[in-house]
């Protein structure tokens, strides 16, 4: 192509790492999105999540649409979670079964929650929705592990017993019937709770837009006691597979994935998660739920921030295309 | 724009005046490039417009001078404006007001300020200046558009311009001769990829004599033009394919970065 106007050479000199995205309609700085999917893909490679409540929000703050960003961050996670899902599958962490058992109630829950967030956007408060619950569950569920987290430290720091499993202890959900031997887990189990659990994530994770990891984790953990060894590799499948499901899906529906912004995240997210899961096997068990607990209170608290502070601009626009309000 | 270029649209000016047949004055402009491509280091750009007045016979002598306004309009789609307030303590979305096919980029340039070109009924008829220019809204059950300092709409406006994607510039025309004149568009990165309209209205003595328009279009070529088009119209497939690319991704990084 012709130039406009000379003096745009030397501008493009300047900002040749400038990169326009074909779906999204603007151009990015392409090493800031490789950091950034880097930087979420070590967190995410750490702690066995997605990343999602991470991502959408960096994406949104560069300038790219919410719902392209949302679309395209469900390629990014499928890319991140299998590399690291490879990598854990090698150390045997990875429980088969148990992953089974939970994209069962995973699929049940997503067709639930797409049916519910129909719901709430004819209602019209979708957005504050989302907003509240990221707030309720990213605090509640991030105050809670850190909470864990440090006591279960102090307890080491005192040499009490440092794993949460106690062998001796079997509360209600162990009375439940159709039990199965989970074996890699080397649990007995019964099969209820554990697709109760998928339904719930596969739920919330259609409803609010994100993979659910940061979520699961916890909820196996303390729900399901399943050993941390095979926790996170097991949660990573059932990402991987709702993420695969979703970038299908918002392609199929909206047309709104960017493939080259899914494609520099994915590269910087895929390296990143493997320097994660390899930190995250050193670090210790009761440390590693202790940081994703802050992690999660602080973005949390961010959202929730948000919300009370007066903001700089009490006005949004937002196209519509033809359509009215959503 | 080189002064190649520029010597071009000269040329081509002298020879469309040339074959001109005698009437009042007319106006006839050219942009220095009709298709604007983007290409993956797109950034922006400016495209300058070329214009002369030519007069006749039938113009009065005595005038000469000219004020002219320039409206640029991109692609039109709805939009919606919210307005944040605060409820039980939170600060939330609770009115909006509808923006019926507004332009997604407008410029309004010209030679000097509205308010010396022309009276206010004339600024407001001819829709010169951000404040006069048609914005669609649905007001209830109306379809109309408001006073200018309304709240939605004022605010529409700003954050528009905050983007530069809706500018005003009393000052962009320059008038090279008395009847040759230039001036710059500006497209910020974020413009929408469509075609663009260009208004030009020429007033002498406060009215408006003649008005003329031309267009450019901003599109897509080659691989952003496959992929948007692919997103489009092959959703499915597109999908596969995406998915496919991120489970490649990932099964590459667990190869590369294999220890054992």
């Amino acid at each position: 192509m012709t130039r406009p106007c000379a003096c745009l050479a030397t501008k493009q000199e300047a900002t040749r790492v400038q990169l326009y995205l074909p779906i999204a309609d603007i151009p990015v700085n392409v090493f800031l999105i490789l950091a950034m999917g880097a930087a979420v893909g070590f967190v995410s490679g750490m702690f066995g999540i997605g990343g999602g409540f991470l991502m959408t929000p960096l994406l949104i703050f560069v300038g790219i649409a919410p719902a392209v960003a949302v679309a395209s961050v469900a390629s990014h996670i499928a890319a991140s979670s299998f590399s690291g899902a490879i990598s854990y599958w090698r150390r045997r962490a990875i429980d088969p079964l148990l992953a089974a058992v939970l994209l069962t109630g995973g699929t049940i829950g997503t067709a639930l929650g797409v049916w519910t967030f129909t719901l709430l956007r004819s209602l019209g408060q979708l957005d504050l929705m989302i907003a509240l619950s990221y707030v309720i569950l990213l605090t509640t569920v991030g105050g809670l592990m850190f909470w864990e987290g440090l006591r279960a430290m102090l307890r080491a720091r005192r040499g009490g017993p440092v794993t949460l499993r106690k062998p001796g202890s079997h509360g209600w959900i162990h009375g439940l019937p159709l039990k199965v031997r989970f074996k890699r887990s080397k649990i007995y189990l019964s099969v209820i709770p554990v697709i109760v659990v998928g339904l719930v994530i596969g739920f919330i994770g259609a409803v609010m837009g994100i993979g659910g990891g940061f979520i699961l984790v916890p909820l196996m953990i303390y729900l399901l006691r399943v050993p941390t060894s095979t926790v996170i590799g097991t949660s990573m499948v059932l990402t991987l597979v709702t993420m695969v499901f979703a970038t299908m899906l918002h392609a199929v529906t909206n047309h709104l994935v960017d493939a080259v912004l899914a494609l520099i995240l994915m590269i910087g997210g895929v390296t990143g998660a493997q320097f994660g899961a390899r930190a995250g096997q050193k670090i210790r068990g009761e440390h590693l739920r202790l940081l994703l607990g802050l992690l999660v209170l602080a973005v949390g608290i961010r959202f929730a921030v948000e919300l009370v502070i007066r903001p700089q601009d009490l006005f949004s626009i937002r196209e519509t295309g033809g359509g009215g309000p959503p | 724009m080189s002064r190649r270029a520029l010597l071009a649209i000269m040329g081509l000016l002298a020879a469309t005046l040339a074959a001109v047949p005698a009437r009042a004055e007319r106006l006839i402009v050219s942009v220095s490039n009709h298709r604007v491509t983007v290409t993956p280091n797109y950034s922006g750009g400016e495209l300058v417009l070329f214009g002369s007045v030519e007069k006749d016979a039938g113009t009065p002598a005595s005038r000469s001078n000219y004020d002219l306004v320039v409206t640029v309009s991109g692609p039109r789609a709805d939009m919606v404006t919210r307005r944040k307030e605060r409820k039980f303590g939170i600060w939330i979305n609770t009115d909006y007001r509808q923006f019926l096919q507004v332009p997604g980029y407008l410029a309004l340039f010209s030679n000097r300020p509205f308010d010396e070109i022309a009276s206010p009924e004339v600024q407001r008829r001819q829709q010169l200046g951000l404040n006069n220019v048609l914005l669609m809204q649905r007001v209830g059950p109306d379809f109309a558009d408001v006073v200018p300092n309304d709240p939605f709409r004022s605010a529409f406006v700003r954050l528009r311009s905050e983007h530069g994607l809706y500018r005003e510039a009393p000052s962009a025309v320059t008038f090279l001769t008395p009847t040759l004149f230039r001036t710059g568009i500006p497209l910020p990165a974020e413009v929408p990829i469509g075609t663009y309209n260009v208004e030009i209205k020429l007033f002498a003595d406060g009215a408006l004599v003649t008005k003329t328009e031309t267009a450019f279009e901003i599109v897509k070529v080659g691989f952003e033009q496959f992929v948007a088009n692919t997103a489009r119209q092959n959703g499915f497939v597109y999908g596969l394919v995406t998915a496919f690319m991120a489970l490649m991704t990932g099964w590459m990084a667990s190869i590369v970065f294999r220890k054992d």
